[in-house]
């Protein structure tokens, strides 16, 4: 006989749906052979089940009512509390009771609860100002903890939310997951302060940066476009946000900065409280957002030292959309440089 | 009488909960909700100008590309920046990708699967298409998806992500592409094509491309591929003849700047389907409704309006406004863009049925995929090598500026209006807030709306397959609808 499978209930809360789009990209042999090749069935998804109307209805309630065993409760979107605490904002289609009702419940039932996306995860994008809908994460308001399900909240398996943040997440990022807590081997030690996998919240996105050389010198870009470090004018803050981005490939080559832009830091709560996320927020000409845990002192003594070492190669391929000066060649190997 | 309501209508993007009348086994009335808000709107004003970049395509996953685009365009409307014509090719290229992407997914994971339903058990095809397309299990899942994450691999080239990137700029977008990038993105095309020529028509593109008779059609059903085994189906259940459209079509014109002289690949225009009259697009006369929204205010232009929730709003039964073209309401999306540029296959599907439905809808979403995966070819070899693929310009500080695009599934705009260097008002309306409109103060239902008064349902009420089928022909985006 067949092993139980890792029974998965995905819901959509106030989601745009695209960690489900960033989900369904994953695995060589499509999503489907990969979840089945861990042990994992959906017992219902959104997008993606035949199950419709009463039939997915039935579903929920044979959950709800504790008939139907479920290892893990996925939700992707934020929990959406308004208007004036009433959640109408979203409300389940069918069933006439609020999604933060169905996602308060069915997480009673749940061996594991897993947050995909940093709206299910902190609040997210609709938690910005004036905060419409009163979106929240489900056990973090946007750093705070609480959200939908409280700060104390425990799933039946021991965990809190499981947090895979990002907007949209990595599709590894969600998979791997769910792959280590269908095997059982995802404990709270291999979950950070904010419930997210260490696995990639113990990076910083900077790692990795195919820009590593210009930041190293600070030779910055100054227009969209440039090849240059993004973090001194065009707002990046791969410094100081998590994820091992810069360690995989995004649909099959790209990540954020290797696209030309800014890190927006999606992975961190409150993420989406910042303003002019495309310009780097300075007070006397010095950015304000600097490594984590770096004496600010030191960046600066560095960053005056290095710019001031800049090679000519880097200093001009910073500010162009294309390689204008080659790495030098050869045993000279100064072509390129400033002698 | 009685009401039925259908809920949760999955397989679509984003919630939908469709309330039916239905009289002796005929839909008489229907109502469309959207049940989710979020407030876009509403938090897009007060915001640093280019701050809509990172907001607007989070509005949605899955044609996350076009909001970004009608937001840059919206933003180069009035900061009057001119594309290099890298810069033109390269978001298309990003564009078509998704567009395609979304058209394949719709086939394959949201409506064949309902064919595989038990509901269809007896018929003679069922098993066949059970085996293919039943949801998650079928066979088409294992092609499919290897496919598609393919396919996106061209968002890694061009955007750097996908979905939510910030590559897309009123001036072009920001990642350069050299040799090995082009060499590259035709590497994914020629897979692309490989899969769309294999199972999915069992011909070569340009055929399905250039498919103009009914007749051609029908040679191409008596053959193999999963397009084939759709036709057939369609014949033998009269897809054609259901989910009529409201006869009023719309395209804001799609993949500009990639033509000769800047013309876009598929043309811009309204098109009445039951006269044949064919006008330009005037924006001017596009208003929205909220008289039965969960939104306060009045009809107005959207360069005018604003977004405020009213859950008590007497009457009200949706979180969309309802989008009106003077005054009527306008079906969006593939079939409305092929009618409009008028391809040939189009005008013969519609006069042979007398309007849009069901088939239309489907049949012309896969040949357009063919006529833009062929175009897409085109624009990879059409790169400039070393040219820039970012125009630098000057954002205003104030100014109103329009970005329309055309979206997998229709027109999309946004109606931007920018004061010191902040958004004081930036509306959108989406293809499905058109499709999926509800009534307006004058009790016109919307396209939806319409389309599935006259259904027969029998003794099946919310479990009737046919309103799963019209319903999901329109390929809905919900997280668009309302924001």
């Amino acid at each position: 006989m067949r092993k139980d499978r890792f029974s998965v209930l995905w819901l959509q809360a106030g989601s745009c749906g695209g960690c489900t789009m960033s989900l369904i990209e994953h695995g060589r042999r499509g999503l489907f052979a990969e979840l089945d090749a861990f042990g994992i069935e959906l017992v219902w998804h959104p997008s993606l089940s035949e199950e419709t109307g009463e039939e997915a209805r039935a579903i929920l309630e044979a959950v709800e009512a504790g008939e139907r065993r479920l290892d893990a409760l996925v939700v992707e979107g934020s929990v959406l509390m308004g208007p004036a605490g009433t959640g109408r904002c979203q409300i389940l289609a069918g069933t006439g009771r609020t999604m933060a009702d169905w996602v308060t419940s069915l997480a009673r039932r749940a061996g594991v609860v897993v947050a995909v996306g940093s709206c299910a995860a902190y609040g997210g994008i609709p938690r910005a100002e004036p905060d419409p809908a009163e979106a929240t994460g489900l056990q973090f308001d946007g750093a705070d903890r609480g959200g939908a399900l409280g700060a104390g909240f425990r799933a039946k398996g021991g965990l809190p939310v499981v947090a895979v943040a990002g907007c949209a997440p990595h599709p590894g990022w969600i998979v791997e997951t769910l792959a280590a807590l269908a095997a059982g081997v995802l404990s709270a030690e291999d979950l950070d302060g904010a419930g997210r996998p260490k696995f990639f919240a113990d990076h910083l996105a900077h790692h990795g940066c195919s820009r590593n050389e210009f930041y190293e010198f600070k030779a910055s870009a100054e227009r969209a476009s440039d090849r240059g470090c993004l973090m001194e004018h065009l707002g990046c803050k791969a410094t100081q946000a998590v994820g091992d981005c810069n360690q995989r490939a995004w649909n099959g080559s790209g990540s954020c900065t290797d696209g030309g832009y800014a890190c927006i830091g999606c992975t961190s709560p409150g993420f989406e409280t910042a303003r002019g996320f495309l310009v780097t927020p300075k007070i006397a000409g010095i950015p304000v957002g600097l490594p984590l845990d770096m004496p600010k002192a030191w960046f600066m003594a560095l960053a005056a030292l290095s710019k001031s070492a800049t090679p000519r190669r880097v200093r001009l391929n910073a500010i162009s959309d294309h390689v204008v000066v080659p790495p030098g060649r050869g045993r000279r190997g100064s072509e390129g440089g400033e002698g | 009488m009685s009401r039925v309501v259908v809920g949760p209508f999955n397989r679509v993007e984003g919630d939908l909960e469709v309330h039916l009348d239905v009289e002796d086994g005929v839909v008489v009335s229907a109502e469309v909700s959207v049940p989710l808000y979020r407030g876009f709107e509403q938090i897009l004003v007060g915001r640093p100008l280019e701050d809509a970049l990172v907001m607007a395509p989070r509005i949605c996953g899955i044609c996350s590309v076009s909001q970004s685009i009608a937001a840059a365009r919206a933003i180069a409307g009035f900061a009057g920046v001119e594309m290099p014509p890298n810069g033109a090719l390269a978001p298309a290229l990003a564009h078509a990708a998704e567009n395609v992407a979304d058209h394949l997914t719709h086939f394959h994971l949201f409506f064949m699967p309902d064919f595989a339903r038990k509901a269809y058990a007896g018929a003679p095809w069922h098993a066949a298409i059970a085996e293919r397309f039943t949801a998650i299990s079928g066979t088409t899942t294992a092609e499919f998806l290897p496919a598609r994450a393919r396919l996106l691999e061209i968002m890694g080239a061009i955007a750097g992500k996908w979905p939510h990137s910030l590559a897309f700029r009123a001036g072009g977008t920001t990642r350069s592409l050299d040799l090995g990038d082009v060499v590259r993105l035709k590497a994914i095309l020629a897979d692309v094509r490989a899969f769309a020529e294999g199972p999915l028509f069992g011909h070569r593109l340009e055929a399905i491309a250039e498919l103009s008779t009914l007749a051609d059609l029908d040679a191409v059903a008596a053959g193999p591929g999963d397009f084939a085994a759709f036709l057939r189906l369609a014949d033998t259940l009269r897809l054609a003849e259901v989910g009529r459209g409201p006869g009023l079509v719309m395209s804001f014109g799609a993949y500009p700047g990639v033509g000769p002289a800047g013309a876009p690949l598929f043309s811009a225009g309204v098109l009445d389907v039951s006269t044949g009259e064919r006008s330009d697009l005037a924006i001017e006369r596009i208003g929205e409704d909220p008289s039965r929204s969960w939104l306060a205010g009045e009809a107005g232009p959207p360069g005018r309006a604003t977004t405020e929730p009213d859950v008590e709003r007497e009457g009200a039964y949706s979180w969309a406004k309802a989008p009106r073209y003077g005054g009527r309401t306008v079906e969006v999306g593939a079939c409305a863009r092929q009618l409009v540029d008028g391809a040939p296959l189009a005008q013969a599907l519609v006069a042979a049925a007398g309007g849009t439905g069901v088939a239309q809808r489907v049949i012309l979403r896969l040949v357009e995929t063919a006529r833009v995966l062929v175009a897409m070819e085109r624009w990879v070899d059409a790169f400039a090598r070393g040219g820039s693929f970012c125009a630098e310009g000057t954002l205003p500080t104030d100014g109103s500026g329009v970005g329309l695009v055309e979206a997998a599934r229709g027109s999309l705009g946004h109606w931007a209006t920018v004061r010191g260097g902040r958004i004081v008002r930036w509306q959108i309306i989406a293809p499905t807030t058109w499709n999926f409109s509800p009534r307006d103060g004058a009790g016109r239902p919307g396209p939806l709306e319409q389309a599935l008064e006259g259904l027969v349902v029998g003794d099946d009420g919310a479990r009737s397959t046919m309103v799963q089928h019209v319903v999901r022909s329109f390929d809905p985006c919900m997280v668009c609808t309302a924001h």
